[in-house]
């Protein structure tokens, strides 16, 4: 199985690659287009500013090619963030994948987001063996409001999108990668979904 | 819910760890990456590692062990200890830690919050601040606390916050070593008038300190070395007594 993490300057994606190892897999990092359409399994990770890491999509090219993938495609937190319409953050246009704006908490909560939340209403395969309620890692500052491509729920100032899909595609706002074991088997699913 | 965070710190020098830790099931003791690995085991929510050493190798070891976590271990983890540069941090996040940990360098540099939050965003980038009540006045130290300065706590960590810290690690030098619990009005305190997480550090001696921290310090996570290093308490036992509490724990 070949698994291409897309390497486009955004993000640690060290921890990923280990995480896919220590599920006995190997991953690539690429940005090469050619490579990332030839794969079985495609990450897309992101840390930092929506609009900045849309620059270096843009930058790539790779904004034209993640959109028409037709193998399982995971973003992980600002990757999934990217996946959606748009992100208030920069006032951002996104790759228009998940049919959601995503926006930011109110200062009625601490922000960023940082820690351990539950995910609750699972609804995917990406799921399997995943028990309501268990504990997942987050940091973030924006979310993507509940919508018809929801699968997964979490609950800060307001229930939100923990995880959306639409056909081929799958997003988490948290990092599988850091989600101790219940993380590697949201990974190990993935990387074993048809 | 978000749960609060059972945070280990363990000191590292020249790649080692320092304090004398108490376990028996440890083929090496000194090992931080074997050690990070039992107290992923044991239910810890994140780990901090503090680099103490000071030779000229120090940068390329610490990146090193880093990249040993990273491949092990699979919750978050901080690295601090003399960083101080946007130079520094890239090297440390390029090898797989998940936040960096910022202190005196921020203090003589501010502008450097700026540039690492630009730079990286704001969630990977942890100011700590010591500081210890002098004549009723909250004063941040720096140098592992050993040198005083005019600041103010609650006026500096404001500052921090508005340069675009994504967390304070707060470590009361008053309480530090007691035994006798956080600094919890301090830390209410600063939870109430900042909007980012607090990470309490400094005075851990029993669960029931943990569980004051979250109530009447109003913290986000808590930090302690020696209590689980010599098996005082175990992470999990101490998570159940919270959870009893009614606080929002990762069991």
């Amino acid at each position: 199985m070949k698994i291409v993490i897309i390497n486009y300057g955004a993000g640690n994606i060290q921890s990923i690659k280990f995480a896919i190892k220590r599920l006995g897999y190997d991953a690539i990092l690429s940005n090469d287009a050619e490579e990332i359409k030839e794969a079985d399994k495609v990450i897309f990770p992101g840390v930092g500013e929506a609009s900045s890491a849309m620059y270096k999509l843009k930058a790539s090219g790779l904004d034209k090619i993640i959109p028409k993938l037709k193998q399982p495609v995971l973003g992980i937190c600002l990757g999934m963030q990217l996946m959606c319409n748009s992100s208030e953050e920069g006032t951002t246009k996104g790759l228009g994948i998940f049919d959601v704006d995503v926006v930011k908490f109110s200062n009625q909560v601490k922000v960023p987001q940082i820690g351990w939340n539950q995910i609750s209403n699972l609804k995917s395969t990406l799921f399997h063996h995943v028990k309501e309620k268990e504990h997942i890692y987050l940091v973030h500052s924006y979310y993507a409001p509940l919508c018809s491509e929801t699968i997964a729920i979490s609950d800060y100032e307001l229930n939100y999108s923990a995880a959306l899909k639409k056909d081929n595609f799958y997003g988490t706002q948290f990092h599988p990668e850091k989600s101790s074991v219940v993380g590697e088997q949201i990974l190990k699913n993935f990387l074993t979904c048809e | 819910m978000l749960a609060k965070r059972i945070i280990p710190c363990l000191d590292i020098k020249d790649g080692r760890t320092v304090k004398g830790v108490n376990f028996v099931d440890l083929r090496d003791a000194g090992d931080p990456v074997e050690l990070a690995e039992i107290y992923s085991r044991e239910g810890a929510d994140e780990l901090v590692f503090l680099d103490i050493s000071a030779t000229e190798q120090k940068r390329k070891t610490l990146a090193d062990l880093v990249y040993r976590v990273a491949e092990k271990v699979n919750i978050p983890f901080t690295v601090g200890g003399g960083i101080s540069s946007v130079a520094d941090v890239d090297v440390l996040l390029q090898n797989g830690a998940d936040k960096v940990s910022i202190n005196s360098s921020a203090v003589k540099n501010p502008q450097l919050i700026n540039d690492l939050s630009a730079k990286f965003g704001s969630q990977c980038i942890v100011v700590a601040i010591d500081a210890k009540q002098i004549g009723g006045k909250w004063l941040v130290h720096l140098v592992g606390g050993k040198i005083p300065t005019k600041l103010d706590l609650f006026e500096w960590a404001k500052e921090v916050e508005e340069r675009g810290a994504g967390e304070i690690l707060f470590t009361s030098m008053d309480n530090d070593g007691t035994k006798d619990g956080f600094a919890n009005k301090a830390l209410a305190r600063l939870s109430t008038e900042l909007n980012i997480p607090i990470i309490a550090s400094g005075g851990a001696g029993n669960m029931q300190h943990f569980a004051d921290t979250f109530i009447d310090g109003k913290s986000d996570a808590a930090l302690a070395a020696s209590v689980f290093h010599f098996k005082e308490i175990k992470i999990n036992d101490l998570k159940e007594s919270l959870q009893e509490n009614g606080i929002p724990v990762r069991l």
